[in-house]
């Protein structure tokens, strides 16, 4: 069972970015690979307001992921509470679960030649901390939330 | 990273910086891509990392590395050959402003010259000249408390996206409360989409808008009938005055419907005094740019708003918690007896002279009059990213012996100067302490994270290096930021380690508010009235309500030039981070879907701007919701700094199409027109047709 997720507040969500950049400096990533993504469709009238909403896209950490099983050297994991991420030991770059990914979430990093994906930034979150985006989204609306609670 | 200066909290790791995060007591680890990109601009090598003294011509871009010790030699060899020859009033330093300007200040008027300057003729002075023609005191003398406000109204303010941390999840709290917000702008924005009204006005018009609501809410009787006969002078002229301004009238100048105009002043006036009228922040744009904001500011008046919850509250200080302030560097010392430049304080008597109105320095420097301007120092200040016209400018600027920014960056400015003293980033200097007014007023401090690795300085190191050289050096009684500190806080009792708990101190545990009944003297006017007729307007011959005039229409087959802000970037100097720059690389210029269509422009159409004499190419971005009469593009763009390789020539800078409007400023208020540019815009010749290479 995935224990955790991340939810939009769309309310309070100014599609400022910051959540891409808090990502990027967290993992120190360079220029290239962004793990999370704002997107909003066009405005649209809604009784004389032109209105958008914002969504956040970082990774389904699908309950049967379909990047697992192509990894080759079992770099790409799902832990017991859903979290999948890659091994950066094991991975070799081969880039064979962007291809099996139907959002091609995992991305190439130029900085090592293997493969990054959002992996609700696990060392913080063992560490009782919540996910770089979350902590410091600029207005709070992004949160992390343990399933198993509710 | 930008002039905000949101508080943050650093983690490191060695010298690396590891983590950055809001402050945790006031900001709860909130921040913003600017403040998180900071990691990218520290290993960002296309910045000046040691001093350089220019070996072409001016902005010829060849420059020779020299040691600090040579380039403050340099800079102090040429002051003094400048003070003996034309007296120090002839040397003029700016400075991008915010809480730590008081020891460049003390610099300046330590040489022995009053002129000290800043930006913000292209920012807040209108809304600044406003507030202190009505109240008596300025725009910074009062807090808006949007969080416990029941409907917040902003004209074309974008408290959304020209970010300022705290108060956006101010204004998202209040909304979260079931507060409303009124949006007024000639084009949708972040803003305006979390509004529960818009506004969409011909461009020009908020002063008519702002008129026909002073109107009707006079008319309805909706206003604080109480404050108003206890605070208000000249309340009678006021009613006078609006009477032709109805809200029919407004609606027709403004393009809107009036019962609209009619149900948001009932709304409002049930509100009241829970509601803030947002008198403009950059508020240089059209000729009445100043009245707009003045009949702003009366709105406020009218909601009877001040020092009350959910309104507009006076800042305390020190003194309001019992404490002495701190040593102020500037106040020890002489004030100069020359007077400024400018020609504020004397020939402008109806402005402030704190900073002055640097683009009158341009003036000075062509005319020489009242006497020679001839040494620039320009402290994190891109006049040419920031005043219309640097080609204007630069022709001043030729009349000067010497031209020195000290930047963490290449400024335009910067890459045009004599010599560019390379200031550390904000991650790896101190700064000076700073008092942070409010209703828990505190003290701030910035102390660095890591050491630089480059050879660059903090600003209060080269502040007193640069001062030993000119003989002021006794100003400036440091030679550590330990001792600099100390010397500051000494009269408060306080220590710097009094910081370490949560990077600043507290003055108070519990808000401070003044007794609301007992307001009288807190008015600085001359009659301690808030004055609806303005004394120090009349003396100057200018009207303290002016009748409106309609704005101009665009000639045929041209745009009104509208620029604003994005979350992204602050302004020009954030341009050419890696990790912003990889969020937005170019601006886009936003146009009508009709207009778009007439021109036969689609989305991502290469479009050419053409200002008089000037020409900029750029992508369209096509938008039912702006305005037919302007385009707009976000500022900042365009740079033209060689060694920026990914800032270089990236999209287009409004100011660069502002051709002749550098002199044209608001006779009242000091705020340039920097709405008053109109364009010719075509799809670009650029576009290809097809391929014809091989
Ligand atoms: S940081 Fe927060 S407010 Fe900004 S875009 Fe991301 S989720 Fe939205
Ligand atoms: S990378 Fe793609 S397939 Fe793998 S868990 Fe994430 S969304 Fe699912
Ligand atoms: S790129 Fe790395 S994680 Fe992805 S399939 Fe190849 S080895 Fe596995
Ligand atoms: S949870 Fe961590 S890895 Fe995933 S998007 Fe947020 S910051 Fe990036």
């Amino acid at each position: 069972m995935n224990k955790y997720l991340i939810y939009l507040n769309t309310k309070r969500c100014i599609g400022c970015h910051a959540c891409e950049v808090h990502c990027k400096t967290n993992k120190r990533l360079p220029v290239g690979p962004i793990l999370c993504e704002i997107s909003h469709e066009p405005l649209k009238a809604v009784r004389g307001v032109p209105k958008t909403e914002y969504r956040f896209r970082s990774c389904y950490h699908c309950e049967d992921p379909y990047c697992v099983p192509v990894c080759p050297t079992g770099a790409m994991q799902k832990r017991e509470d859903g979290i999948v991420f890659v091994d950066q030991e094991r991975c070799i770059g081969c880039m064979a679960c962007v291809g099996a990914c139907p959002w091609a979430i995992p991305k190439h990093n130029p900085a090592t030649n293997k493969v990054v994906k959002c992996d609700y930034c696990l060392d913080r979150v063992d560490a009782g901390l919540k996910p770089a985006c979350v902590t410091r989204c600029t207005t709070h609306a992004l949160k992390f939330v343990s399933l198993v609670e509710i | 990273m930008c002039t905000v200066r949101c508080p943050i909290r650093v983690e490191t790791e060695g010298n690396e910086v590891t983590w950055i995060e809001g402050n945790s007591h006031l900001l709860g680890g909130a921040l913003c891509a600017k403040g998180a990109a900071g990691t990218a601009l520290l290993k960002d090598e296309e910045r000046p990392l040691r001093p350089l003294i220019r070996k072409g011509g001016r902005g010829a871009g060849r420059w020779e590395e020299v040691s600090w010790y040579a380039a403050l030699d340099y800079v102090a060899d040429k002051l003094k050959k400048i003070i003996a020859s034309h007296g120090p009033e002839s040397i003029m330093l700016s400075c991008r402003g915010g809480p730590f300007v008081d020891l460049v200040k003390a610099f300046i008027h330590g040489l022995g010259s009053p002129n000290f300057t800043n930006h913000d003729s292209t920012c807040g002075r209108n809304v600044h000249h406003a507030s202190l023609s009505l109240y008596g005191l300025g725009r910074k003398d009062f807090i808006y408390d949007i969080k416990n406000c029941k409907h917040l109204v902003l004209f074309g303010r974008n408290i959304l996206a020209s970010l300022r941390i705290a108060e956006a999840n101010q204004v998202l709290d209040m909304l979260d409360a079931g507060g409303k917000l009124t949006y007024v702008d000639v084009r949708q924005t972040m803003t305006g989409i979390k509004a529960n009204r818009f506004f969409q006005v011909r461009p020009g018009t908020d002063y008519a808008l702002a008129l026909g609501m002073i109107h009707e809410i006079i008319k309805e009787k909706g206003y604080d009938r109480e404050f108003v006969d206890r605070h208000v002078a000249d309340f009678d002229r006021l009613e006078e005055f609006v009477v032709p301004y109805s809200a029919e009238w407004a609606a027709k100048e403004c393009g809107l419907r009036s019962e609209r105009i009619k149900e948001f002043v009932a709304e409002v006036c049930a509100a009241r005094p829970k509601v803030v009228f947002h008198p403009g922040w950059m508020l240089s744009r059209y000729r009445d740019s100043f009245y707009a904001s003045r009949a702003l500011h009366i709105l406020n008046v009218l909601m009877g708003n001040i020092e009350v919850e959910g309104g507009q509250i006076l800042p305390k200080g020190p003194g309001d918690c019992g404490i002495k302030g701190l040593r102020s560097f500037d106040a020890q010392i002489p004030k100069p007896t020359a007077k400024r430049a400018d020609g504020v304080g004397w020939k402008y008597t109806h402005f402030d002279k704190g900073p002055g109105l640097f683009h009158l320095f341009y003036e000075t420097m062509v005319t020489e009059d009242p006497y020679p301007v001839k040494g620039l120092i320009c402290v994190r200040h891109d006049p040419f990213t920031c005043f219309p016209d640097p080609a204007a400018q630069k022709e001043a600027l030729d009349k000067c012996d010497l031209l020195v920014s000290v930047d963490t960056h290449y400024s335009e400015f910067g890459w045009y100067a004599d010599v560019i003293l390379p200031e550390s980033t904000y991650l790896e200097r101190d700064s000076i302490i700073a008092t942070q007014k409010g209703v828990k007023p505190r003290f701030i401090v910035r102390r660095k994270a890591v050491e630089t690795e480059h050879d660059t300085k903090g600003l209060c190191e080269i502040i007193k290096q640069l001062a030993d050289r000119m003989g002021i050096g006794h100003y400036f009684p440091y030679n550590t930021m330990e001792e600099l500190w100390a010397w500051q806080l000494e009269p408060t009792g306080h220590r710097i380690e009094d910081f370490d708990a949560k990077g600043f101190v507290p003055l108070t545990d519990t808000p401070i508010m003044y007794d609301r009944d007992k307001l009288e003297g807190k008015f600085k006017t001359p009659s301690g009235k808030i004055e609806i007729i303005s004394d120090t307007l009349s003396k100057a011959g200018l009207d303290s309500l002016k009748p409106y005039q309609s704005p101009e229409e665009p000639p045929k087959g041209q745009f009104r030039l509208v620029f604003g802000r994005s979350p992204i970037h602050a302004h020009g100097h954030t341009i050419n981070n890696p990790l912003l720059h990889e969020l937005m690389p170019e601006n886009t210029l936003w146009i009508n879907k009709r207009q778009a269509a007439r021109l036969g422009v689609e989305e991502g159409d290469w479009m050419d701007v053409i200002g008089c004499g000037c020409t900029g190419v750029i992508k369209a971005h096509v938008t039912e919701f702006i305005h037919p009469e302007v385009v707009y593009m976000v500022h900042g763009f365009g740079r033209q700094v060689p060694l920026q390789t990914r800032a270089y020539h990236a999209g287009v800078g409004d100011q660069k199409l502002m051709r002749g409007l550098l002199q044209e400023m608001d006779p009242a208020g000091g705020g340039l027109c920097l709405c008053e540019c109109f364009v010719s815009v075509r799809r670009s010749s650029k576009n290809p047709k097809r391929r014809v290479e091989l």
